[in-house]
This record gives C-alpha cells, sequence and structure tokens, in this order.
C-alpha cells in the first residue's frame, strides 16, 4: 500500500483537525439513573446530545450503554422492572412525564437494532408497516421509495419489492430496517451496535449510510468497534461500570478529542485496547 | 503399546445391549401395531367393496345410507361429519385464538397462573362428560334459544358446539406456542415504530405466527372430525342428509359406534361397512394430520 492510499484509508477525524460545527441541543439527559428491579444498572448520566450530529456510545459490555440508548425512546418500558429516574428530555420537553405516550415518542425517536429484525412481510410491506400505523396518508409507492433510496437500497430491491424481506442478505435486512425506520419520518434514530452481526463490507455500507443520514437525522449509535465510532461519530461517549456492575459516563467530549487526548485514564486504556 | 495398556481396553458393556435391544423392541411393537391396524382395517374394507351390492362409485357419492336396505351412499355421514366439526371450529378456533393472544401476549403472570391450570382441567375431562353436557345442558340451551320445534332433541349443533369447547384447550396450548416461538426482536421492531400493543400484536405477531396457526387448527378439525363420544350421545342416530344443523344427523363415529355396540352379525355386509367407514376416516384425518406437520416444519424454517 503506498502513502496516499493509506492517508485515505484513515478515519475522517484524524484527516483533519477542524472542531465540530456546533448545533442545537435536541436531547438532554439530566442526572439519570436506570433500575433494573433492584439492580442499578446506569447512575447519574448527564449528558447533552446534538441535532444532525452522530454521538456514539462505547464502552466495554455491562456498561450500560444499551440501557442508556434504549432510555431515550423508552424501549425499556418494555423490559419487566425497568424504571428510570431523573430527566431525559426531548428539544426542552421531558420524555418521562406522566402524561407522555411512549408510542409516541416511537414515531419521533425510531430504533435500528443490533440483529436485523425485518417482519416476515414483503420489503414494501416492511417500509409500509411504520407508515400505515402512524397513519401516513400520502402516497405509500412514493414513502417506499424515497425510504429505500435513503437508506441505499433501492437500486438493490426495486424489482422484487414484493419478495419477502427475509430472502436480503443480512446487510440488506439492516439496511432496510433503517429504511423502514426512515419511512416514519422520525428526528432521531437510534441504533443499538446495527453493524455487529455484519461482515465487514455490509459495515462500512451501514457507516457510509450513517454518515449520509446524518444532514436529515440525529444519529446516536452503540458500538463496541472503536474505530467505527472514530469514523462515523462527531462525539463520543464513553461509558464504564463500576465495581457494582453499575454503569455510568466516564467521559463525553467531541470524537476526536476523545481518541486523541482522553482527559481520564480509563478513557485512554479503553480506546487503547487495555480491556473491554 | 498402547493395545496391550489395560486402561484401554474395549469394555464389554454387555447390559447396555441388553437395554438397547429392549427399547428397539417395544419401538418395533408400536410400529407392528400400526401396521396391523393398517392391514385389519384395509383387509376389512376390502371385503365390504367386494361384495356384489356395493360399488365404490355409490359408496363415494350416493345419498342415502340404508345398508338394510342395501344402500351404501356415504355423503350422509360425511356432511354430519362436517357439520358438527365446522360448528366446532367455528365455536374453537376464535375463542381457543383470543385464549392464546391473552396468554401470549398480555396475561400477568398470575393470570397465566390460573388460566393454565384451567385449561389443563378442560382438556382432562373425559369426553363422555362433554357428551351427557352437550345432551343434558346444550341441547336444552337452544332449544329454549330457538324454540321447541325448531330444535330436535338430537341434533348436529349442540354436538359442534360442544366439540368445540372440547378441542379449545388443544387450540389454546397450541396456538399459545405458536404466538410465543415469534421472535422477540420482531415485537420490539413494531414498538420501535411506533406500534401500540394491539398493532404489535395483530399486525406483526399473528401473522408471523400464522402457519404455526394453521398448523394448529387443522390437527383440531382433525381431532373434531375423530370427535366420537359427544356426536353418538347428542347428535342423533340415524343417517341423514341434511343442511339443518338442528335437526338429528349421524356421522361416521356415531354411525360406527352404533353398529360396533349393535346386534348386527359378524362378516355381514353392514358389519363391514364400518372398516371401510374407518378407513375413510383414517385417510381424512391422516391427511389433515400430515399438511398440519408439513405447514409447521415450514413454519419452524422460516425463523431459522
Amino acid at each position: 500500500m503506498n502513502k496516499t492510499s493509506l492517508a485515505e484509508s484513515l478515519p475522517p477525524v484524524f484527516q483533519e483537525k477542524s472542531k465540530v460545527e456546533p448545533t442545537k441541543t435536541i436531547i438532554q439527559l439530566d442526572d439519570v439513573n436506570i433500575n433494573y428491579g433492584s439492580f442499578t444498572a446506569v447512575k447519574h448520566a448527564s449528558m447533552e446530545i446534538y441535532e444532525h450530529k452522530v454521538t456514539a456510545f462505547i464502552g466495554p459490555s455491562g456498561c450500560g450503554k444499551s440501557t442508556v440508548l434504549r432510555s431515550i425512546n423508552r424501549m425499556n418500558d418494555l423490559i419487566r422492572g425497568a424504571t428510570l429516574d431523573g430527566r431525559v428530555l426531548f428539544n426542552g420537553e421531558d420524555l418521562y412525564a406522566k402524561d407522555v405516550d411512549p408510542v409516541l415518542i416511537r414515531r419521533r425517536i425510531g430504533m435500528v437494532f443490533q440483529k436485523p429484525n425485518p417482519f416476515p412481510k414483503s420489503i414494501y410491506e416492511n417500509i409500509a408497516w411504520g407508515a400505515r400505523v402512524n397513519g401516513y396518508r400520502g402516497d405509500y409507492d412514493e414513502l417506499v421509495e424515497t425510504s429505500l433510496r435513503s437508506a441505499a437500497l433501492w437500486d438493490e430491491v426495486k424489482d422484487k419489492l414484493k419478495q419477502n424481506a427475509l430472502r436480503l442478505s443480512g446487510g440488506q435486512q439492516q439496511r432496510l430496517c433503517i429504511a423502514r425506520t426512515i419511512a416514519v419520518q422520525p428526528e432521531v434514530i437510534l441504533m443499538d451496535e446495527p453493524a455487529s452481526a455484519l461482515d465487514p463490507i455490509a459495515t462500512s455500507r451501514i457507516e457510509e449510510l450513517i454518515l449520509e443520514l446524518k444532514k436529515d437525522y440525529t444519529i446516536v449509535i452503540v458500538t463496541h468497534n472503536m474505530g467505527q465510532a472514530s469514523r462515523v461519530s462527531d462525539y463520543t461517549a464513553f461509558f464504564m461500570v463500576d465495581q457494582n456492575r453499575t454503569g455510568y459516563l466516564q467521559e463525553y467530549e467531541e470524537t476526536e478529542q476523545l481518541f486523541l487526548n482522553p482527559i481520564h485514564k480509563k478513557t485512554e486504556e479503553y480506546i487503547s485496547g487495555k480491556f473491554g | 503399546m498402547a493395545i496391550d495398556n489395560p486402561h484401554f481396553r474395549k469394555k464389554s458393556r454387555f447390559h447396555e445391549h441388553i437395554i438397547e435391544t429392549v427399547m428397539f423392541l417395544f419401538a418395533l411393537f408400536s410400529m407392528l401395531i400400526t401396521v396391523g391396524i393398517v392391514v385389519i382395517l384395509v383387509r376389512e374394507s376390502y371385503l365390504f367393496f367386494s361384495d356384489p351390492q356395493v360399488d365404490l362409485i355409490g359408496f363415494l357419492t350416493g345419498k342415502n345410507w340404508q345398508p338394510m336396505i342395501h344402500q351404501f351412499g356415504f355423503l350422509p355421514l360425511l356432511n354430519a361429519t362436517f357439520t358438527t366439526s365446522i360448528i366446532a371450529m367455528l365455536l374453537g378456533i376464535p375463542i381457543g385464538l383470543f385464549v392464546a393472544i391473552y396468554l401470549a401476549e398480555y396475561a400477568s403472570d398470575r393470570m397465566r397462573g390460573i388460566l393454565k391450570p384451567v385449561l389443563e382441567v378442560l382438556a382432562g375431562i373425559p369426553t363422555i362428560v362433554y357428551g351427557y353436557f352437550a345432551l343434558t345442558f346444550m341441547t336444552p340451551l337452544l332449544r329454549s334459544l330457538f324454540g321447541q320445534d325448531v330444535v330436535e332433541i338430537y341434533n348436529t349443533a349442540s354436538a359442534g358446539l360442544v366439540i368445540g369447547i372440547l378441542v379449545l384447550p388443544m387450540i389454546a396450548t397450541m396456538a399459545e406456542d405458536a404466538i410465543s416461538s415469534v421472535p422477540k426482536e420482531l415485537r420490539l421492531a413494531a414498538y420501535a415504530l411506533g406500534g401500540t400493543k394491539i398493532e404489535t400484536t395483530f399486525k406483526v405477531v399473528i401473522p408471523a405466527a400464522l402457519s404455526g396457526l394453521s398448523a394448529t387448527f387443522l390437527l383440531a378439525l382433525s381431532r373434531a372430525i375423530g370427535e366420537t363420544m359427544v356426536v353418538a350421545l347428542a347428535a342423533g342416530a340415524g343417517p341423514k342428509l341434511t343442511a339443518n344443523p338442528f335437526k338429528a344427523a349421524e356421522t361416521i363415529t356415531g354411525y360406527i359406534v352404533r353398529i360396533s355396540g349393535g346386534d348386527v352379525s359378524y362378516n355381514s355386509v353392514d358389519y363391514n361397512s364400518i372398516f371401510a367407514l374407518g378407513l375413510v376416516l383414517s385417510i381424512i384425518t391422516f391427511t389433515l394430520n400430515l399438511v398440519s406437520r408439513k405447514i409447521s416444519t415450514i413454519f419452524h424454517q422460516e425463523y431459522e
């Protein structure tokens, strides 16, 4: 490999020194504690997530990064015994206030899961499903096409929209799941290790897609892959786990800052691969 | 040399061979029983069909079943069997399905702890009890609802409804299994798209469980078709071709019971006829079971 191609293969954050352009806060965690029954999974998490940015959550297993992610669209509600105190604000509104409907939150804050989980229906129906339950009244053919285009899947599937989605490859299924999320037109997309079940080529396509999507959406991504965090994210939150197996937010910085000049020793050890 | 090493020399485990042989013999025994039953059914049926008074076409298309006067058209019996079975399914499938959905998706652990044992009790009631339940409870109920002159004392509706109750626990349990085996990830996906619980259940989970549910329904239908005690007691004695479920009509199984228990002489054509009917019944239920199994195999492949 010659020098130029080596430089190009480096993650973008290491190619240029420019700071991330500031945008407004869309989600704010305010001293969030999450418990499963009597077990405290995450304590005292406070952070701000910025609009049209990609924020990565990294950290060792059991540090609560996925738990925090799921608290943002109240998917934790579906886990028996899960409770949260503190506040999660979305555009200044407390998502855990008494009269808030989690169903309506999830229509504004979508989610993509670790394992691709398309419905055992046609590709078309997978996209249309969310729009249907949301009472979308527009042109469904158009919605399906734009959503698939946004997820960079249209060219591969345009001739087989009636085909069962389970027959797609893993990478295609995951992009379909992203397209399905986009079709509901959310403001925020949460991604829980979206590429961890995929091969390297499918992974890089998902990463390209994430960079494309941040123009229109705010993305929060949990990842075990530090290369991925550095490639796709603007901000990175590093979560740690204490001796009680309770997770906490150790360090939250612009991604470049966190990877090049971590403040905490733990962060440095983690990103240099000493544990995790 | 290793071969001479006494530690690794093969031990003769003679008792293991004995146990294995015994188990094989039991397996063989159950296979032979099955083969024996089929052989007897076919042989006796052959006696029936080779009788000069009987022809196969007449048997399959005839509208009168009166062996006394040598009329062997089995449509009246088949019709009554289908009438009771379809009525049973009309009651059993919707209720069983809703019980299953409730158990799989909604019930708290406490409610499940109550409902499941109740279903087991229902499944454990002898069919003879269901039979006189049909005769002493369901029939009077139907008669008071629709009129004494509309509903006969023996009728297929009463028998069918009670068979529906009889197959309910089976449908509920198997349908619950089918629904529960839909991967959790699909439910999460639906919720994450802003689906409500009802939308998630009815627009994602149930369609995803459809092949498993179809297999369940076919098996229940097969059970209803083969059900005997209830129809023997409540549906009526005497073959009659009628579309009216409030009239008495004899099913295939009902007729077989009556002839087996009656004083018809051996080797008469009426006597042989029950084997032919038994064969037909076996073919129907065997086919249903086979299709049901095939569908449920497909269902399990979908999620691998």
